[in-house]
C-alpha cells in the first residue's frame, strides 16, 4: 500500500508538472505558435483516443463510429452556445434557426457528451449484438448516416445544413492566453474519470469480456449490458472530445468528420497500444506533432539548389502515415505501451492489487 | 446410493432434454438428477454429447425439447418450434407443448448459483490469477458504474479483494496470485478456474473434464481437492470426466452417455460391471 501511495503521488506530481509546463510554453511561445497548436489539438485527440481505447482496447469491441459521436458532440456544443446576437447571421438561410437560447460553455460540454451518449444508446441496441468485423462495419455505417442527417436541409434550422457553424465560444476567446490550461483541465478530468472506471470492478468486467466472452458470461457478466455501458460511456467522452475539437477549430462543418478521422484516431490507439491509456495519450501528441508540424515538410515541394526533391508533394504525408501504420501493425503490434500503463512499468504486473487488505 | 435420491433435496433435474442441431440429434431424451451434496459424474465416449448437456444447463445452448429444474425451479423449458417441428428427430415432442418456453442467458444462470469450468481452460489471459478470481466476484456487486467510478463502493471493493485472496488461499494459489494466469502450470490453471467459479458463490459446480491433460498423481490430488472444496463450500458437484480412476474414486453416482442417449446409471460399482457400458467403451464385435 505504501508503494502504491508513493506511485500515486509521483504520478500526480508528473501530471501537475505537465500542466505547469503546458502553461509556461503558452506564456513564452504565444498562443499562435506551432507547439501550442500541437498541445491543444494533441490533448483533444488524447481524450478521443482514450475514449476509443475504452471500447476497442479495454472492452474488445472493434467500433469505428467515433467520428460520428464526435460530430454529434461538436454540433450539440456549437448549437447550444452560439450567442443570441449572432444567431441571425449564422442561420441566415434558415431565419435564425430553431434554437433560441444559449447556455454556458461547461454545461454545453456536458450536454454534448450526454447527447452523444444518447445516440450511442440507441445505435447500440441493434449493433452491439454483432461481433468483430460486423460491428466495425455497422458502426462505421451509422457514423456516416449521422453525418448525412446533420447536413439534411429539412433540419437545417437546427444544424445549419451544410453551412458552417461559427461564432460559438472557442478556445481562443474563453480563456485568452491560457488555452492550453483550459484544454488540459477538461481533458485531464475526463481521462481521470475513464481511468477510475477502468480500474473499478466494471473496468475489470470490460477486460474480462475482451479476454474471453464465453468465460465472462459464465462468470455472470451480462454481456449486452456491459457492452452497452462501455459503448455509451465511450461515446459520452467522444462527444465531449468532439465539442473540444469544435472549440479548437473555431468553425464547424459536418464534412470534416469523415471516417478518415476515425482512422486517424484508430491509428493513435494502435500506435499507443490497445488497452493502454498512457499509450494513447503519448501517441496522440506524437501523431499530432508529426501531422501538424514535424512532417509538414513532406507536403511541401522543396528545392535543394536547382534540384527538386522527388516525391515531396501535397498529400505525400498521408502516404508516409500509411507506411507507418503498416510497419506498426507488422512489427510493433503492441504499440508503444502494449496493454500496460506508464506508471506500472517499474513494478510487477498486478502488484497494484497486492495483499494489502490483510 | 441411488435409493437416497428421494430423501435428499434435488438440486439439478433434467427431464427429456433433447438437443438437435439441424438434422443431428446431439442429445436424445436425457433425464437425470443431481441431489444436494452429491458428486455426480457424466461419462461417455468422445462426441457422446456430454459438453452439449452442460451447455444446455448453463444457457449456452437452448435445448430443442425438455426441461431443466434447478432447486425445483424451471430454468429451461422448450419444445420444438418453427421448422424444427417437422425436422424434430427426438421423442416426447408434445410433452412440453403447453408450457411457455423459458430461456435464461448464461450470466443469469450463474447468478442463480450454477458455476462452471471449461474443457479447454478459459482464463482471462491478460489478467493475473488474483484478478481472474476478482472478476468472479463482480456479479454479486451492489455498486453501479457511477458509485464504482467515484469509489463510493470502497468497502465492497475491499471485501471483494479480501474474498478473492481468501479463495486463492483455499485452493493453494495465494503465492502465485500476482502471476499472469496463463503463465501458471497447467494443473494450477485448472485450480484457478475452479477458484474463479467459486467466487460467483455457486451452490452447484459444473466441472467439464477437470483432470484433462493431468498425470496420474495430479489427478489423484485433484480428486481430493474436489471432495475438499465440496465439503468446505457446501456444494453439489456435477462433472464430466474421462479419467475412470477419478470418476470411480469420488463420484456418488454416474450417468453414462453414448451417441446422445443415456445408456446406464448407477453407483461406480454398478457401472463398472455394466456390460452395456463396457461395450460402449470397448466396442462390440459384429455378429
Amino acid at each position: 500500500m505504501k508503494k502504491g501511495n508513493l506511485r500515486l503521488i509521483i504520478s500526480l506530481a508528473v501530471v501537475a508538472l505537465l500542466y505547469v509546463g503546458g502553461c509556461l510554453i503558452e506564456q513564452t511561445a504565444g498562443t499562435k505558435s506551432m507547439i501550442v497548436t500541437v498541445l491543444q489539438k494533441g490533448a483533444v485527440y488524447a481524450l478521443i483516443a482514450v475514449s476509443m481505447n475504452l471500447l476497442n482496447g479495454f472492452t474488445g469491441l472493434f467500433s469505428l463510429g467515433q467520428a460520428g459521436f464526435m460530430l454529434v458532440g461538436a454540433y450539440s456544443y456549437a448549437i447550444l452556445t452560439i450567442p443570441m446576437a449572432k444567431r441571425a447571421a449564422v442561420y441566415q438561410y434558415y431565419n435564425g434557426g430553431w434554437v433560441q437560447f444559449t447556455i454556458g460553455v461547461i454545461p454545453a460540454l456536458l450536454v454534448a457528451g450526454v447527447i452523444a451518449a444518447l445516440f450511442a444508446a440507441l445505435i447500440g441496441l441493434p449493433v452491439l449484438r454483432l461481433k468483430g468485423d460486423y460491428l466495425a462495419i455497422a458502426t462505421l455505417g451509422f457514423a456516416e448516416i449521422i453525418r448525412a442527417i446533420v447536413q439534411w436541409d429539412t433540419i437545417g434550422p437546427l444544424t445549419n445544413g451544410s453551412n458552417l457553424l461559427k461564432t460559438y465560444p472557442t478556445l481562443k476567446n474563453i480563456m485568452p492566453g491560457n488555452t492550453v490550461l483550459f484544454t488540459f483541465i477538461i481533458v485531464g478530468i475526463c481521462i481521470g474519470l475513464i481511468l477510475l472506471l477502468i480500474n473499478s470492478t466494471y473496468g475489470r468486467a470490460f477486460k474480462a469480456i475482451r479476454d474471453d466472452e464465453v468465460a465472462a458470461e459464465a462468470m455472470g457478466i451480462n454481456l449486452f449490458h456491459h457492452k452497452q455501458m462501455a459503448f455509451v460511456i465511450s461515446s459520452f467522452f467522444a462527444g465531449i472530445g468532439g465539442a473540444l475539437l469544435a472549440m479548437y477549430q473555431g468553425s464547424l462543418q459536418a464534412n470534416s468528420f469523415k471516417s478518415s478521422m476515425t482512422y486517424e484516431i484508430l491509428l493513435i490507439v494502435v500506435i499507443g497500444g490497445m488497452g493502454s491509456v498512457s499509450g494513447s495519450i503519448m501517441a496522440s501528441f506524437l501523431f499530432i506533432a508529426c501531422s501538424e508540424w514535424w512532417l509538414r515538410f513532406l507536403d511541401a515541394e522543396t528545392m535543394l539548389g536547382d534540384f527538386k526533391v522527388p516525391l515531396l508533394a501535397p498529400g505525400f504525408r498521408m502516404v508516409v502515415f500509411a507506411v507507418v501504420i503498416m510497419v506498426v501493425v507488422l512489427f510493433f503490434r503492441k504499440g508503444i505501451m502494449g496493454d500496460r500503463e506508464l506508471w506500472e512499468l517499474g513494478g510487477r504486473r498486478g502488484a497494484k492489487g497486492g495483499r494489502s487488505v490483510k | 446410493m441411488s435409493e437416497n435420491k428421494t430423501n435428499s433435496s434435488n438440486v439439478l433435474r433434467l427431464t427429456d432434454i433433447t438437443m438437435q442441431f439441424g438434422g443431428v440429434v446431439a442429445i436424445n431424451n436425457l433425464s437425470l438428477d443431481v441431489n444436494q451434496g452429491e458428486i455426480v459424474a457424466l461419462i461417455g465416449p468422445n462426441g457422446a454429447g456430454k459438453t452439449t448437456a452442460f451447455n444446455c444447463v448453463t444457457g449456452v445452448y437452448e435445448p430443442t425439447n425438455g426441461m431443466v429444474y434447478f432447486h425445483g425451479k424451471p430454468i429451461v423449458v422448450n419444445h420444438p418450434q418453427g421448422k424444427m417441428v417437422k425436422q424434430y428427430g427426438g421423442i416426447n415432442a408434445d410433452k412440453y407443448k403447453d408450457r411457455k418456453p423459458v430461456v435464461y442467458t448464461p450470466d443469469k444462470i450463474t447468478r442463480m448459483g450454477i458455476a462452471r469450468t471449461f474443457q479447454n481452460i478459459r482464463l482471462f489471459k491478460s489478467q493475473t490469477a488474483f484478478e481472474n478470481v476478482l472478476i468472479g466476484t463482480h456479479l454479486r456487486r451492489t455498486s453501479n458504474f457511477l458509485t464504482a467510478t467515484f469509489r463510493l463502493n470502497a468497502k465492497e471493493e475491499k471485501a471483494m479483494r479480501e474474498k478473492a485472496w481468501n479463495l486463492l488461499e483455499e485452493v493453494g494459489l495465494a503465492d502465485v496470485g500476482n502471476e499472469l494466469a496463463t503463465s501458471l502450470p497447467y494443473g494450477k490453471q485448472r485450480r484457478l478456474e475452479i477458484a474463479r467459479a467459486l467466487a460467483t458463490e455457486p451452490t452447484l459446480l459444473l466441472l467439464d473434464e477437470p483432470a484433462a491433460g493431468m498425470n496420474p498423481q495430479e489427478t489423484d490430488e485433484l480428486g481430493e481437492f474436489i471432495v475438499e472444496i465440496k465439503n468446505k463450500f457446501d456444494l453439489t458437484v456435477f462433472m464430466i470426466e474421462h479419467h475412470m480412476n477419478l470418476v470411480m474414486d469420488i463420484s456418488d453416482r454416474i450417468y453414462v452417455l453414448d451417441f446422445g442417449k443415456q445408456i446406464a446409471e448407477g453407483t461406480p460399482e454398478e457401472i463398472q460391471k455394466n456390460p452395456v457400458v463396457i461395450a460402449a467403451y470397448l466396442g462390440v464385435e459384429e455378429e
